[in-house]
């Protein structure tokens, strides 16, 4: 029988097979799980049905804690029932997991294993997860590739519900998850044959039903918990049969041969490596070069971990074997070994203790957070095995040189890979180089008899970030599961790229290199950095060129030139004929794009079509010559730390870093954002202070801070260059002081928001603003110039400074800046403001989600300190802790100040009571305040430094608890309305003074877009393709209900003056506050350069309705809910159409779209005339005539 | 005798000379319906601009893309939907929902902007149902360096190619801004349009005084404008061998009156319609009727041309005569 090839990832072959064997998908987003999830939503938005002919319920929770409470109860009341998951998001599931395999119920979870969070966040794959849920009594099955990823899903659907065991597939997070192969699809004739009715019948019949009740979920005594706990015993030892047998069903349909463990290898081995997961790839090859060299060795791969089956792991492992090396990809500190390597140790201990001989065990650990795994390395490990006494517990993969755990590795040790071809790619993720580089896996894939394999590395950064694609072709199955390090092709998608990252280190010798340059044939070679032409000439590479961004613009796709080298790629490579390969490009631009309409088509192959034409061979010199050069990651000027690690992280030199130089408890220097200067904009932002009108708007707006304000004294300026521009100040501020606007050009992202904010239009141009788009190589070197210059001038003194409006802001010096966040970013103007407002007595809890991300992703954090050192400190705990997390920090400032008052008033002797009273009683509320405080602090500090007592020396460490802190619980609205929500009902209930910002995206932003709380009705998002149908919820109003906390909601676009008031507002407040931030993003679907006048849009339709209440208004017998928005004076529809999340729906499903509109607009009206009540405006019911 | 309300339009027989004109209207079919009810004769739908679908097409496309594959965690931000439409397809269902909902004949009206453009969609309206084609034919010629002789060619270009292309009859609107109307308007019927509807209405963009922005300002018409139409009506009458539509400044059955004496075979309405909805329309069809028997007409066959340009004793008071003597008058007032 023929079964469909096709080319999928890991992810999509495992959510194949759970949405053809479901009913009930019940899902929430999680790096790198969430595509299953929104596969399964996509295929059942579409009606696409499972192997039963019933569309599956796809249903969004809250949290996973949520999901899996769903999953349980779908599951007790008898449907056929999965989700997908990874790393906290299963530690969620936990509590449920228990339950359900307590129950012994029949169910799946898919899992992309991911990291769990410690000293750090990290989104990539290891063990960590899942080996936190072996104690939940599911089942759990490891696939190693997305062929497996697929079979075991099948295998563990079909073998849960003939044991009633609940089953745990997974697959590495990343490697599988993500890498796209070419695998046979299943049929539905092979899963109908592997699934048994009759279990599913049984699996009914233990439903909850009233017809025949039952009772389930008791409480139970000392008496029996423990028989009816041992009671399940059988049907555990009956998994390993069911798994066997569904392994079995399998191969007899498809070949496809599985067993609970597997073993390739020498057969009469004498040392022997166990592990699970995606190494099994890089093992499996190093042992076969291994084996075929002479050497007695082995591999024991492990697929069904738990229950862990004795008998078939001896069965496999041969009696020969003198040496087992167990592999974990986890870490379980203070262990006497990690888990599966405790297994293994138990299961031949038991086995000596029955005449078996007992090999020696060592364990090791690898790959943690998608450390690269190699070949080498697993010979490493065999080769310590074979020692006469090897280190009994090692790690593989890094340098730890602290307690010298790790195994030297030696990296020339490559198993030959004959008749491969592997490409290298370096781009841009704007440039679309991953996306066509899926479809030319695919093209190969399907429409040659290559085997073919895509993997993808990415960086944490929203703007700019660069991408890496690892293409495998080959005649035999590709088992490479690690990157490619001897490339026969490099494609280098920017020219740029040259400087910055190191492209040629994976090239192999003779290689073919394809540079996109926009210099020409004759003139390129002295435009590479001479270290990159020196590579090209001692590997013997051939050198290509082509001018794609010039091709893809005149084909009017502007910097999107994916479609131009994919086809020079094809040429150059030779794995299709020419015009074959452009045949299938054009059908794969048609199926990828089709949709979209025919002048994208057109477009796209316009520059398919005129790419070869630009297409040159370089003769290469023998000799380097020019005068370029690789960039230095940092400048020279950088602190130590950041030169030694940073700035090795930056340069793409992590892996190499030793344990030495790392922070033993994840503890980094803020401020280190302003060393890595990307400068990813091709325009920036250039100011005209000859019709300035000095509003402040561009810098406040700026979300990079890359546009700054500073007011400085004229004498401060005397001797300035002449290349120095000012412009008076006007208004009342800063009457004697000079105005300079000042762009960072290499932190600029080049988004334009500056410009869209700008008033002041010339009067002999209109189009020439005080600020301007220029394109940034004409002005680079003069406007770096006046950025250091601006930087030396003083900062304003903040007793100057009207802080809580808006010039007196900007005249701040950000604490947060040039983030990487995505160019044009609705969140971080709000951070920005917060730094500057508060930024020097700032602690901030933040949430997971983009705001960590740009906030906390190594290398550099935007977090920032000021010319005395102070700074926002910043901490992440969780997704869904954050609230509780900021409360936590509130309460110990608190505990912390009251016991450095009590302090205090015993050392009156030594301070002198003025000095103790003024501590004890300051009044903190202005900066002059502030900088009063911090004087008695000094004082008080040089005091007790001149006296050694034990009294002295305890307080000192207190003396800062004294100056007012600012704590700031920030997050988004996944957080604040989802998973947070009900830690942060609770923090705002206890009265306690915590300030919460919500940066409201309206969507999951940071995994993608899927569907929150907060999106408004009629809005498309993940999980909500089909239009959002129920309404926003309002937090605001939730929290006003409590009556003592203050509330505001704001949108800096739309009325600056009130975001900066609000901010003010929230921090004076001496109990809880709440801002809501109407923060646009990319998943909105417009030009975020537009947003600050699309925000006015979306307040005068009435769509953000900008407010504030004050309880303590309210106490003053005023109305504490001032409504700062006027009545709407354009309606729903037309702000909407701006934006794509709404269009889209219009296009797609006019009917529906209009009648969500509709009900949208209605929305609208109705809380409007709410708020006009609640603010004592005089309003009538609708359409009740209100006399004036 | 009820006088005869029937007309002839691009050899389309029908039952009076209202029309409803190529307006925002034409999207709403129960509208249309609403339309038919209250006696409209013909409808044609609003245009389909190429340039438009070019750009929603890009537009999806680029907001789709943007951010797309970049970030590890959010390899994509909108959800991929099942369709996007952003080709002509809605505009397609329009016709066939409309053609399934009236009985009067629907005029699909295209706006093309490529050469290739215009064949395909007129095919496509075509293979959709329309009973005609009007071509809404517009460019500014902006380059100093194309001719009005290139200007007019690429008019010309056009409707031959469309003719060529389809077999319905077909319309072209145009503008009064050509050097030689008549000429133009004679070489239109000869490279193939069965008739010209005079005139394209063009919005004109105007300045925000507060905001100083070049903004669109959607001014409906008003019945002073009916004079451009009904002078070159009436010039044309009997000069080229076409139907000829009248268009811009249609409000009420006095102007309708005006039009069809000119020489109008119909007379097309939407500035009326959009302001006072379908109740204007059986006000200006019972006004018609009135009209024509008041003063004693049988029919609109009858009237049609009796005061175009060679119908009336001094032919030359539609030339440029006439406007000098209307300024003169004017002064001595």
């Amino acid at each position: 029988m023929t079964r469909p090839v096709v080319t999928v990832d890991g992810n999509e072959a495992a959510a194949y097979v759970a949405h053809r064997l479901s009913e009930v998908i019940s899902i929430y987003p999680i790096t790198p799980a969430s595509p299953m999830g929104e596969l399964a939503d996509a295929w059942s938005s579409i009606g696409k049905p499972n192997l039963w002919g019933t569309t599956p319920t796809v249903i969004e929770m809250q949290s996973e804690a949520g999901a899996a409470g769903a999953v349980h109860g779908a599951l007790q009341a008898g449907a056929l029932t999965t989700t997908f998951t990874a790393s906290q998001g299963l530690l969620l599931m936990l509590p449920n997991m228990f339950k359900i395999a307590g129950e012994l119920t029949a169910a799946v979870i898919h899992v992309a294993a991911r990291t769990v969070a410690t000293h750090a966040l990290s989104i990539f794959g290891d063990h960590g997860d899942v080996m936190a849920a072996r104690t939940t009594g599911f089942a759990m099955l490891a696939s190693a590739s997305p062929q497996e990823a697929q079979d075991l899903a099948a295998i563990a659907h079909a073998a849960t519900l003939r044991s009633r065991v609940p089953f745990l597939h997974f697959f590495d997070g990343f490697r599988t998850s993500h890498e796209i192969a070419k695998i046979e699809r299943l049929t539905d004739d092979d899963l109908a044959a592997m699934i048994d009715p009759e279990a599913i019948a049984a699996h009914r019949r233990r439903a909850m039903d009233p017809e025949h009740p039952v009772l389930r979920g008791t409480a139970q005594n000392p008496d029996v918990f423990f028989q009816a706990r041992e009671a399940a015993n059988p049907f555990y030892d009956g998994v390993a049969g069911h798994v066997e047998d569904a392994m079995e069903e399998l191969a007899s349909l498809t070949g496809r041969r599985y067993r609970l463990f597997d073993y390739v290898g020498h057969a009469k081995a004498e040392r022997v490596v166990v592990l699970m997961g995606s190494g099994v790839g890089a093992a499996a090859e190093a042992i076969e070069a291994l084996v075929a060299a002479g050497e007695k060795v082995g591999l024991l791969i492990v697929r069904l971990y738990r229950p862990f089956d004795t008998a078939a792991f001896l069965d496999v492992l041969p009696e020969t074997t003198r040496v087992v090396a167990v592999l974990d990809r986890t870490k379980e500190p203070g262990a006497t070994g990690e888990p599966l390597f405790g297994d293994v140790v138990i299961t031949l201990a038991d086995a000596a203790a029955s005449g078996r001989t007992m090999p020696r065990v060592i364990g090791g650990r690898y790959g943690l957070s998608s450390k690269e795994f190699t070949p080498a390395m697993v010979k490493a490990v065999l080769d310590e095995a074979g020692k006469e006494s090897p280190r009994p517990r090692f790690t593989v993969g890094i340098l730890d040189d602290v307690t010298g755990l790790s195994l030297s590795v030696d990296d020339s040790f490559r198993p030959s890979t004959l008749g491969v071809i592997g490409a290298l790619f370096y781009g841009l993720g704007s440039d679309g180089t991953v996306g066509a580089n899926k479809n030319t896996v695919k093209i190969v894939g399907e429409s040659t008899p290559l085997h073919a394999q895509g993997f993808f590395v990415y960086d944490s950064k929203k703007s700019g970030g660069s991408t890496v694609s690892h293409l495998r072709f080959s005649p035999t199955a590709i088992n490479s599961t690690y990157l490619i390090a001897n490339a026969s092709f490099v494609g280098v998608h920017q020219f740029d790229l040259l400087e910055k990252m190191e492209v040629l280190d994976r090239a192999a010798d003779g290689a073919t290199l394809l540079l996109n340059s926009p210099y020409p044939l004759d003139t390129v070679w002295v435009h590479i950095p001479i270290e990159v032409q020196r590579q090209i000439i001692d590997k013997h590479l051939r050198l290509f060129i082509v001018d794609a961004t010039q091709v893809a613009m005149d084909a009017g796709l502007g910097r999107r030139v994916n479609t131009v080298l994919q086809t020079c790629f094809f040429a150059l490579s030779g794995l299709l004929p020419v015009d074959e390969a452009i045949e299938k490009i054009k059908a794969s631009i048609a199926k990828t794009y089709g949709k979209r309409g025919e002048a994208v088509l057109d477009r796209n192959f316009a520059a398919v079509d005129a790419a070869l034409a630009a297409l040159f061979e370089v003769k290469v010199p023998t000799e380097v010559s020019g005068d370029a050069r690789m960039r230095l990651p940092v400048p020279v000027e950088a602190p130590a730390f950041v030169q030694s690690v940073t700035a090795e992280i930056i340069a793409g030199r992590g892996d190499l870093l030793p344990v030495s130089a790392l922070p033993v408890d994840g503890t980094f220097p803020t401020a280190t954002s302003q060393w890595e200067k990307r400068s990813i904009a091709f325009e920036i932002p250039i100011w005209d202070p000859s019709i300035c009108i000095d509003c402040a708007r561009c810098a406040l707006v700026c979300p990079h801070a890359a546009i700054r304000i500073k007011y400085v004294d004229e004498s401060t300026l005397v001797g300035a260059p002449d290349w120095v521009l000012t412009a008076g100040t006007k208004g009342k501020d800063f009457p004697d002081k000079r105005l300079i606007v000042q762009v960072a050009p290499d932190d600029c992202t080049g988004c334009s928001i500056c410009v869209d904010v700008c008033p002041a239009r010339s009067k002999e141009e209109v189009k020439h603003k005080s600020i301007n788009m220029e394109p940034k190589e004409a002005h680079l070197a003069a406007e770096r110039q006046r950025f250091d210059y601006f930087l030396s001038l003083p900062e304003i003194d903040r007793r100057e400074v009207e802080v809580a409006s808006l010039k007196g802001s900007q005249a701040l010096r950000p604490l947060f800046e040039f983030s990487l966040a995505c160019s044009g970013c609705g969140e971080t103007p709000y951070l920005k403001l917060l730094s500057q407002l508060f930024g020097d007595r700032l602690m901030v809890a933040n949430a997971t989600g983009c705001s960590s991300i740009y906030g906390g992703n190594l290398p550099t954090t935007p977090w920032a300190v000021d010319g005395n050192g102070r700074g926002p400190t910043w901490s992440n705990s969780l997704f869904e802790d954050n609230a509780e997390f900021g409360l936590g920090m509130r309460l110990a400032v608190d505990i912390r100040g009251d016991v450095a008052r009590a302090a205090l008033r015993g050392l009156g002797g030594v301070l002198g009571d003025e000095l103790v009273t003024g501590l004890i009683e300051a009044d903190q509320s202005s900066e002059a305040g502030l900088a009063d405080q911090r004087a008695r602090v000094a004082a008080a500090r040089e005091r007790l430094e001149a006296v050694d007592s034990p009294e002295a020396r305890a307080t000192l460490p207190m003396l800062d608890s004294l100056i007012r802190k600012s704590v700031w619980i920030v997050g988004g609205d996944g957080w604040a309305y989802d998973i947070g929500f009900g830690g942060l009902d609770h923090v705002l209930a206890t009265g306690r003074d915590v300030n919460v910002l919500v940066l409201d995206t309206e969507v999951y932003s940071n995994t993608g877009g899927q569907a929150s709380k907060a999106t408004p009705r009629a809005a498309v998002a993940k999980f909500a393709a089909g239009g959002k149908a129920t309404g926003k919820k309002d937090l605001g109003m939730i929290a006003m209900a409590y009556g003592n906390v203050y509330v505001a909601q704001i949108a800096m676009g739309a009325n600056m003056t009130q975001t900066v008031k609000a901010f003010a507002e929230a921090e004076a407040y001496p109990g809880p506050s709440l801002i809501i931030a109407y923060s646009p993003c990319i998943a909105h679907g417009y030009d975020l350069g537009e947003q600050m006048s699309h925000q006015k849009e979306a307040t005068a339709s009435g769509y953000w309705e900008l407010y504030r209440f004050d309880p303590r208004m309210g106490q003053a017998e005023e109305h504490p809910f001032k409504l700062d928005s006027r009545a709407s004076s354009m309606s729903f529809a037309e702000f909407a159409r701006k934006e794509a999340r709404f269009s889209m729906l219009a296009g797609a499903n006019p009917d529906h779209a209009e009648e969500l509109m509709r009900a949208a607009q209605e929305d609208i009206d109705e809380r409007r005339r709410f708020y006009e009540q609640l603010a004592g405006l005089e309003r009538g019911l609708p359409g009740e005539e209100v006399p004036t | 005798m009820t006088p005869r309300l029937e007309t002839r339009y691009l050899g389309i027989e029908l039952r009076n000379p209202l029309v409803v004109s190529a307006s925002p209207i034409g999207k709403d079919v129960e509208r249309l319906v609403r339309m038919e009810e209250a006696g409209a004769a013909a409808c044609v739908l609003p245009s389909l601009f190429e340039e438009q679908i070019e750009h929603d097409s890009m537009a999806v496309h680029s907001v789709l893309e943007y951010g797309s594959e970049s970030y590890p965690e959010a390899l994509s931000y909108l959800p991929e939907m099942v369709a996007y439409n952003t080709g002509p397809e809605r505009y397609l269902d329009l016709i066939g929902r409309a053609r399934e909902a009236l009985s009067i004949p629907v005029i699909a009206s295209l706006n093309g902007s490529s050469p290739g453009g215009w064949t395909s969609y007129a095919t496509q309206l075509q293979d959709a149902g329309a009973d005609a084609i009007e071509l809404n034919v517009y460019f500014l010629a902006t380059d100093p360096d194309e001719t009005s002789d290139a200007v007019e060619r690429r008019y010309l270009d056009i409707v031959a190619a469309v003719r060529s292309a389809v077999t319905v009859p077909l319309a072209v609107k145009v503008g009064p801004y050509f050097s030689s109307m008549a000429n133009m308007a004679r070489r239109l019927v000869e490279a193939g349009a069965d008739g010209l509807v005079l005139f394209n209405r063009f919005y004109q963009p105007d300045i925000d005084l507060e905001r100083l922005e070049v903004v669109p300002n959607v001014v409906l018409s008003s019945s002073v404008e009916l004079r451009l139409p009904l002078r070159w009506i009436a010039i044309l009458k009997g000069r080229v061998d076409a139907s000829l539509a009248a268009t811009t400044g249609v409000h009420d059955q006095f102007d309708v009156a005006k039009l069809l004496l000119a020489g109008a075979d119909v007379t097309m309405m939407a500035s009326a319609l959009l302001r006072h909805g379908s109740g204007r329309l059986r006000e200006i069809y019972d006004g018609l009727i009135e009209w024509l028997d008041l003063h004693e007409y049988e029919s609109v066959e009858q009237m049609k041309g009796s005061m175009s340009q060679a119908g009336v004793p001094d032919p030359e008071s539609f030339e440029r005569a006439n406007y000098m003597e209307t300024l003169a008058s004017y002064v001595i007032r």
